[in-house]
């Protein structure tokens, strides 16, 4: 193993998580629901073979209820994250290229949305628009632009100023050819990394806003729900119904914190050849 | 007149100009250095006269016409650091075509080598990224050419070298060049006209009131 360098080693650690990830969503989607049916013959069992997290009070299996809950989290985060990213970008690059008033309006929305509580605007919305997916959806995904805008902003406010880039107008290329060639090449790797650390944020949202009762519906798989119900048999000693899924969710954050945090290390020229 | 530019100001903060009132002109053919020490305006009017920066108040006039704001600048400007002015994504082929086709002939005149073509910024010196930027400012639309200190940080060699090939492209397209230096010596070796920058300034009488 001493010729494998930590790009090559950073590549595998992607490709492992990855795969992982992608198993969870797509085995949740192709989940057969029976499996994850009440059944009170079998209530209340601690982890066996036979149910690896145990049965919950309806005797539900709690592994099959994690897994698409898990599935449903990230499929869900997947949506907002990308929706929020693609915001990030369009307002990003309009209030650096634009300026004036455009500049102003977004900065000061920016604000705006930053200063209040993530949660607290996100059960608001949630509620406003009557809860379950979509609510939480369009929660997220309204909730998460503001500090890659920022990012995205400033990063554009630089290159617009670059040499290279006051050159191309004197050579006269267009403001649209110039940001299609020089500007947007240049804040896609800022992109895919901010869309990817956006992830675990819309994630815990979406369980957290769900545990609180004004995300998904009671009767959906989500982690959220998971947890809360579970809140309440914890006192009976069925630790397990906290414990798995609780450790999953924070694995699958912490997994796709590490991907965003590796791709970053690959991408980013002043670290990519360590 | 090939430029034209009257009573220009300037100014990066507010109360503390850079250029006042300054008269400048300069004809077809014509090879002008515009000397002075560091730090007393003379880039920025470059930048000024090739539409980079627009002045205050005052205006330029291209062959009796305003300086278009859209399409091709027939007032090219080479810069003192040729790395900052190709983009580092961008392989030198893209960057060398982004204004114009240079001919094959132009390019073997100038001196870059096929093989740079394919090759980035980083994988190039100072001096051959020049050449670059040289030849890719260098379309039959260019009328004029402002060289500000663009061989000031090239060894000697490289300087002699760049020199050589942009006053015979002058010569050859009876393009105007104007030089921006501090340097005394490579005013006075390559143009036919030395501006020091202090005149320019004291010229106006509206500074001398």
């Amino acid at each position: 193993m001493r010729n494998v360098n930590r790009r090559t080693k950073t590549l595998l650690l992607i490709g492992m998580i990855c795969v992982i990830l992608l198993g969870i969503a797509a085995s949740g989607l192709v989940m057969n629901p029976e499996s994850y049916a009440p059944d009170y013959a079998a209530k209340k069992l601690p982890p066996s073979a036979a149910h690896w997290f145990g049965t919950d009070y309806l005797g539900r299996d709690m592994f099959c209820r994690t897994i698409k809950g898990l599935s449903t989290s990230i499929l869900l985060g997947t949506l907002a994250a990308g929706v929020s990213a693609v915001i990030a970008l369009v307002f990003g690059i309009l209030s650096a290229t634009v300026g004036g008033v455009i500049d102003k309006m977004i900065s000061y929305l920016v604000d705006l949305f930053m200063g209040i509580p993530h949660l607290v605007l996100l059960m608001l919305i949630s509620f406003a628009l009557g809860k379950g997916l979509k609510g939480v959806i369009i929660g997220i995904a309204l909730t998460h632009w503001p500090n890659l805008t920022r990012v995205i902003r400033a990063e554009v406010l630089q290159i617009k100023n670059m040499q290279y880039v006051k050159a191309a107008e004197r050579f006269g290329r267009t403001k649209v050819q110039i940001a299609c060639e020089h500007i947007i090449p240049h804040v896609i790797p800022q992109f895919i990394v901010g869309l990817i650390l956006l992830f675990p944020h819309a994630i815990l949202h979406e369980a957290g806003v769900t545990f609180l009762g004004f995300g998904l519906g009671v009767d959906t798989p989500a982690i959220g729900i998971i947890l809360s119900e579970a809140l309440k048999h914890i006192s009976t000693g069925m630790w397990w119904l906290v414990f798995f899924p609780g450790m999953l969710l924070v694995m699958v954050v912490m997994l796709f914190d590490k991907l965003g945090d590796d791709i970053k290390l690959l991408i980013d020229p002043m670290s990519a050849q360590e | 007149m090939l430029i034209e530019a009257k009573d220009i100001c300037f100014s990066y903060r507010k109360n503390r100009s850079i250029l006042e009132h300054v008269d400048f002109t300069m004809d077809a053919g014509e090879r002008v250095a515009l000397v002075g020490p560091s730090g007393c305006g003379k880039s920025t009017l470059a930048q000024i006269l090739a539409g980079y920066l627009k002045p205050e108040s005052g205006t330029i006039l291209f062959e009796g016409k305003p300086l278009p704001r859209k399409g091709y600048c027939p007032v090219q400007l080479i810069y003192q650091h040729p790395e900052k002015a190709v983009n580092p994504r961008w392989k030198l082929s893209r960057t060398l075509t982004e204004g114009w086709e240079p001919q094959e002939e132009l390019l073997k005149w100038m001196g870059i080598e096929k093989e740079w073509l394919s090759r980035y910024p980083a994988e190039l010196s100072g001096g051959e990224l020049q050449r670059f930027c040289i030849a890719r400012a260098m379309s039959p639309k260019t009328r004029c050419v402002i060289a500000d200190e663009m061989t000031a940080m090239l060894d000697v060699i490289t300087q002699a070298q760049i020199w050589d090939v942009m006053l015979k492209m002058a010569e050859r397209r009876k393009l105007g060049l104007l030089v921006v230096t501090h340097r005394m010596e490579l005013a006075e070796r390559i143009c036919t006209r030395v501006v020091r920058f202090e005149e320019l300034v004291e010229e106006n009488p509206a500074n001398v009131l």
